[in-house]
């Protein structure tokens, strides 16, 4: 019996020690040098409630990427047609992700034309007697679904790779069913910007500026064929209102930010920042040809639809570098440079939740949280020792006992500590002196049955084990469901709640006998104070 | 000390008509209030909105930031005052989502830069949740706390090896969780993810002290075959009664200082699961075993 009471102390004191290991970066902060190196030095993990930050939830519109994959096919398609010699008067996209359009000569060569040549797309209907037909093409369903697929982890790795270049501790960039990015990044200080970085689509476009025709006709509604209308927003530095200029473009993209190599931001003469450019080799050759072919002609840069600048082409660009200017500054024309070299979004997003929280309230809560715990911690302790005396005192030690537990085991098992999560901490105070109580009860009666206080300490335990295994699984269901269930915040009240109870367990049912066998064994204690 | 001395009786089970009609009234004034609001007033989490939750550094008026959000037509927006009084924060609540960049706080921003100038407020938190996220988490919500009690259900059948028991302590986290989201109701208060947090919390807390009192009446009843159901349940809720008001008061005891102390997101939370403790601990005693008499006797 006195053996096996020193063994149980020992892996008490052994227990203890591992969570003070654990909890102490925590609370120290990191340790240098030898022990620096063999110890765990993983803080208490924050969430983003408590310690500020940005969680986003980005749905990718990836049905866009197979309008816009159908949409180059659409030009592809009209090529080899035109070289198979088959004519077509009309071709254009409808309901999206089809192509309707209009054939003159054989069906059947069209057909093997595009079995052979097209196989994703299959034919919807087809009207027509003669020589004129009407044929409606549809993508496979099973092409359309990769393209999404594709679409999605597309945008994941982009936007990682833009979250990186920012420069954000600790991102968490995750994919969430099947079209959803969660993002979450702590410390953040200016949410908008960030938004901005991650979630513009980014799509760098070059096109030339149809100066032959009337810009004035085309206001009016008379957009001529091949053409169309975006606008440059210009803000005007006094007022911090925009203005927004029409340009009437040619409908056709010369080129796209696919063939960018890098991006850096420059400075001008007036110390006016500007994003430099650098094409890969292919980019290079098609600026060559686009510049050769184009000069005194105005080439636009255009950025997701707004017209960037339009420089008119002086000369033969050969050495594969451009450049974007415009009225920004230098956080915007960094942010554009870091988008740029990332590369674009395959398809646009769609915020569907974004919170964020600043630094000053996580920090607001943290202390409130803390006065709360210490409060309701202290409360709780002195009326322990009031209503049960030495034993309540025993009760107690297994309280602090379990909160070193519960705050070791979060630093060692890098959960997240949320604000429930804090409230979860708070509970299990509350819940945790249950399991002593119900002993004690039992304790209690087993006293007034005129038992010796050794034999009444065993029943008391015994009689109340099955009872509080009982209580806690219920409560543990309730939390599980909850981890299940739960998204950020709500996950850390689970997981404190959980691990409470299991702490709770160890401490009621075996911490608190374990000394009393050793007052009642050493003789400290004769008769059970209760 | 002692709150409750040894030898105790108190009828409990004979004054459960008394007892049910108190449960049936708190529960249909619960029952009006929701309809009368017409349903659960739901917070942003789950209707889906916007809230933007500014601090400013002088003190300020409801009215007055709802003439200065004018400029950008959401002077209809709902605008509380949140925390202390001394404090100056203020939650404006915008029920429509916007999804593209800029986004509604962007816009709310600048416009109360623009009146209390740039270091006038200071943007604490906002939340953006879409209607399609609001839709999903509230099914989650529901889904979640259906699971909890099926899954405590099947675990008390087995326990007790009796399905009685399993329905009574359903009945009675029923009764707590209506009387939870009728005060809910009644104080207006909005219903959000915390607030499910606070209830599956409730629906746990309370179980444990039905089982305590089962418990002790599966005990009993080997102890007192002769005895009627009526009075083992009797003697088991007396005997069980000084650790029932113990832990309700102590769990209570830091909940009120969460409630105190914990701050205007946990205010709230803190505020759901008093009630719910409160309303645990009532059923434990006069619901849980009471009903499983009615029951037995009416068979």
């Amino acid at each position: 019996m006195r053996r096996n009471l020193k063994w149980k102390l020992l892996l008490i004191l052994f227990i203890t020690i591992v969570a003070l290991i654990y909890l102490a970066p925590s609370v120290v902060g990191e340790m240098s040098g030898f022990l620096g190196k063999i110890l765990p030095q993983d803080k208490i993990h924050l969430g983003l409630d408590l310690q500020g930050g940005m969680h986003l939830v980005l749905e990718v519109e990836a049905q866009k990427a197979v309008e816009s994959y159908v949409e180059r096919m659409k030009g592809d398609l009209k090529e080899d047609l035109k070289r198979k010699r088959i004519y077509v008067p009309r071709i254009e996209r409808i309901n999206g992700d089809q192509i309707s359009l209009e054939i003159l000569g054989e069906k059947e060569k069209f057909d093997e034309f595009i079995n052979n040549n097209f196989p994703i797309f299959k034919e919807i209907s087809a009207e027509g007697e003669g020589k004129y037909q009407n044929i409606v093409l549809g993508i496979e369903t099973k092409q359309a679904d990769y393209l999404k697929r594709y679409a999605v982890e597309q945008a994941l790795e982009t936007i990682r790779n833009r979250v990186d270049q920012f420069g954000v501790t600790e991102p968490d960039i995750s994919p969430q069913g099947s079209d959803r990015i969660l993002i979450q990044l702590p410390g953040i200080k200016d949410p908008q910007r960030a938004l901005r970085l991650i979630g513009r689509t980014a799509l760098l476009e070059f096109r030339l500026v149809d100066d032959e025709r009337s810009l004035q006709e085309a206001l009016k509604g008379n957009v001529p064929k091949g053409d169309i209308i975006l606008y440059q927003r210009r803000q005007e530095p006094e007022t911090g209102r925009v203005n927004k200029v029409p340009f009437l473009l040619k409908e056709k993209t010369l080129m796209t930010g696919e063939v960018l190599k890098d991006a850096q931001v420059r400075f001008g003469d007036f110390n006016q920042p500007y994003v430099a450019l650098e094409f890969d080799p292919r980019g290079a050759k098609m600026f060559d040809r686009i510049t050769a072919k184009n000069v005194r002609k105005r080439l636009a840069i255009i950025l997701d639809s707004n017209v960037y600048s339009a420089p008119v082409i002086q000369e033969r660009i050969s050495g594969g570098r451009a450049q974007i200017t415009g009225t920004f500054d230098l956080k915007d024309a960094h942010d554009l440079a870091i988008v740029l070299r990332a590369g674009a979004l395959p398809a646009p997003v769609k915020i569907l939740e974004n919170r964020s929280v600043g630094p000053s309230l996580g920090r607001d809560l943290i202390d409130k949280g803390l006065k709360s715990i210490i409060i309701g911690g202290i409360l709780v302790v002195l009326f322990m020792v009031v209503y049960y005396k030495i034993s309540g005192a025993i009760a107690d030690l297994a309280l602090i006992l379990n909160l070193i537990l519960i705050m070791g085991a979060l630093a060692g098992l890098r959960a997240t500590l949320t604000l429930p999560g804090i409230a979860g901490i708070i509970l299990t105070i509350g819940m945790a002196v249950d399991a002593n109580v119900l002993i004690f009860e039992r304790i209690r009666e087993e006293l007034r049955l005129g038992k010796p206080p050794r034999a009444a300490i065993d029943g008391g335990y015994s009689k109340a084990f099955l009872t509080i295994i009982d209580a806690n699984v219920t409560t543990l269901i309730a939390a599980v469901v909850l981890f299940q269930f739960g998204t950020g915040p709500v996950k850390g009240f689970a997981v404190t709640l959980s691990i409470g109870i299991v702490a709770s367990l160890f401490t009621a049912l075996f911490v608190s006998r374990v000394i009393f066998d050793v007052l009642l064994t050493k003789g400290i204690i004769r008769r059970v104070n209760i | 000390m002692e709150f409750v001395k040894p030898g105790t009786k108190i009828d409990f089970l004979g004054i459960r008509r008394s007892a049910f009609l108190l449960s049936g009234l708190l529960i249909g004034a619960s029952i009006i209030s929701v309809i009368f609001h017409g349903g659960l007033n739901y917070g942003i989490d789950f209707a889906g909105g916007t809230l933007v939750q500014v601090k400013f550094s002088e003190p300020t008026q409801v009215e007055t930031i709802k003439k200065n959000l004018a400029s950008i037509g959401l002077d209809r927006s709902l605008v509380q005052r949140f925390g202390e009084r001394g404090e100056n924060e203020y939650l404006i609540r915008v029920e429509k989502s916007v999804s593209d960049l800029e986004g509604l706080s962007g816009q709310i921003e600048g416009a109360l830069q623009e009146a209390y100038g740039k270091y006038g407020v200071e943007i604490r938190r906002t939340e953006m949740v879409g209607p399609k996220v609001g839709k999903d988490l509230r099914k989650k919500g529901i889904l979640a706390i259906v699971y909890a009690l099926l899954g405590i259900l099947i675990y008390i059948s087995w326990r007790f090896k009796s399905f009685i028991y399993a329905v009574g302590a359903i009945v009675a986290l029923a009764h707590d969780v209506m009387i939870t989201v009728g005060a809910f109701s009644i104080a207006n208060k909005e219903f959000t993810l915390p607030i499910v947090a606070a209830i599956l919390t409730i629906i746990g807390y309370s179980l444990n002290d039905t089982i305590v009192v089962y418990d002790r009446i599966r005990e009993n009843r080997r102890k007192m075959r002769r005895d009627p159901l009526a009075k083992v349940m009797n003697s088991s809720i007396n005997e069980t009664l000084g650790r029932t008001l113990l832990t309700s008061l102590t769990t209570l005891i830091v909940v009120v200082i969460l409630l105190i102390f914990g701050g205007g997101v946990i205010h709230d939370f803190a505020f759901a699961l008093m009630i719910g403790i409160l309303a645990g601990t009532y059923s434990s005693i006069f619901v849980a075993s009471p009903i499983i008499l009615t029951w037995q006797e009416r068979k």
